[in-house]
C-alpha cells in the first residue's frame, strides 16, 4: 500500500501535534523534522484546520495545536480526506464478465481488510507504536511500517 | 495498571458470577448461552486446562470479564495465550476494567510460560478492534479463512 505524499504529509503531522498536545508548532519546525516541504505541508495543514483535527493561531508564537480526541480519531479518518480507499463501483472493461466479478471479489477482501486495519487503529494506539518504535524516528518508522505491510 | 475505575480488582470468577457473564453477553450478542458460560467456567476450574476466566469488579461492582486459554500447536502455532471472550458492560467502559482484565490474563499467560497473546475478531467490529489494538495487539502471521459449506 503507498500513500499519497499529501496523506504522508497529514498522518505526520497529526501524529507530532498530538504527541504534545499542550504544545504550538510552525508548518516549518513540523516539515524539518520529516524533511518534507513546508509550502506543501501548510497546504494539508489548512485542510486538516477545516476538518477541526488541528487548531491554528496567526502571529507572534503562533503554529498549529492538536484539536481532536487521540483516543477517537483514527487513521483511516486522516487517510480518507485525502485520497479514496473505498473499493471501485464498477464501470471499468471486463468488470460485467465472470473473471471480473471474481477479480473484484477478490480485490474487495483486500480492501476490506485494509480499511478494517486503518480504523482500528486510534492516533493513541498509533502513538504507542511509535513510542515502541522510537530511536529518534519513530513517526516516520511507525508510517513506513504501515506502507510496507502486505495486506494479504 | 490503569486505575480510572477506583478499587478496581482482578479476581477468577465464581459460580455467581455466571448469571452476570450470561446477561452481559445476552445484553452485546442478543444471544443467551448460559451452557456455554456454565461449561466455559467449569473448564477454568481445573488448573491442567490452562483456562483463566477473570472477572473484575469495583466497590461490589461487577465490572467485566474475560476468558483466556493456553492453546499449543493448532495450525503449528507453539503454545499461546488465547484471549477468546471479553466484555464490559457498555456504561462501564473507558475507565480502565478491559485494560486490567487485558493484563491480568497476560500475567497469567506469562506464568503459564507462553510469551504471545493472540485473539480473533470481526473484522467489523471496530470497537473491539481499537482496544486490542490498544493494548499493543498487531495482525499476526495467520488468516483466517471460511467457506459457506453449501457453496
Amino acid at each position: 500500500m503507498k500513500l499519497h505524499i499529501a496523506t504522508r504529509h497529514a498522518l505526520f503531522a497529526i501524529l507530532e501535534l498530538a504527541s504534545h498536545p499542550e504544545r504550538q508548532m510552525s508548518a516549518t519546525d513540523i516539515a524539518e523534522k520529516f524533511n518534507i516541504s513546508s509550502n506543501h505541508l501548510a497546504k494539508v495543514m489548512r485542510t486538516l484546520g477545516r476538518e477541526g483535527m488541528i487548531d491554528a493561531s496567526r502571529g507572534v508564537g503562533g503554529g498549529y495545536r492538536f484539536a481532536a480526541n487521540p483516543k477517537r480519531l483514527n487513521l483511516l479518518d486522516v487517510i480518507s480526506i485525502f485520497e479514496p480507499l473505498q473499493a471501485p463501483d464498477g464501470g471499468e472493461a471486463g468488470d460485467d464478465t465472470a473473471e471480473g466479478r471474481a477479480l473484484r471479489k477478490v480485490l474487495s477482501e483486500i480492501e476490506d481488510t485494509i480499511r478494517a486495519t486503518l480504523s482500528s487503529i486510534t492516533i493513541d494506539t498509533m502513538l504507542k507504536i511509535v513510542r515502541r518504535s522510537d530511536d529518534g524516528k519513530g513517526a516516520e518508522r511507525a508510517v513506513a511500517a504501515l506502507q510496507s505491510r502486505r495486506w494479504s | 495498571m490503569p486505575d480510572d475505575q477506583p478499587n478496581l480488582t482482578i479476581r477468577p470468577a465464581i459460580p455467581d458470577d455466571v448469571a452476570q457473564i450470561t446477561r452481559l453477553d445476552q445484553e452485546t450478542t442478543g444471544v443467551a448461552k448460559p451452557d456455554y458460560w456454565r461449561q466455559q467456567f467449569d473448564l477454568a476450574q481445573r488448573p491442567e486446562n490452562q483456562q483463566y476466566f477473570l472477572v473484575a469488579e469495583g466497590e461490589g461492582q461487577f465490572l467485566g470479564f474475560i476468558i483466556g486459554k493456553v492453546r499449543a500447536w493448532e495450525f503449528g502455532s507453539p503454545p499461546c495465550g488465547w484471549i477468546f471472550a471479553l466484555n464490559v458492560p457498555p456504561k462501564l467502559r473507558l475507565h480502565g476494567a478491559g485494560s486490567a482484565l487485558f493484563e491480568a490474563v497476560c500475567a497469567r499467560f506469562r506464568q503459564a510460560g507462553v510469551t504471545k497473546v493472540r485473539t480473533m475478531i470481526a473484522r467489523d467490529a471496530q470497537l473491539v478492534m481499537s482496544f486490542f489494538r490498544s493494548q499493543g495487539l498487531m495482525a499476526g502471521p495467520f488468516i483466517e479463512l471460511e467457506k459457506d459449506l453449501d457453496e
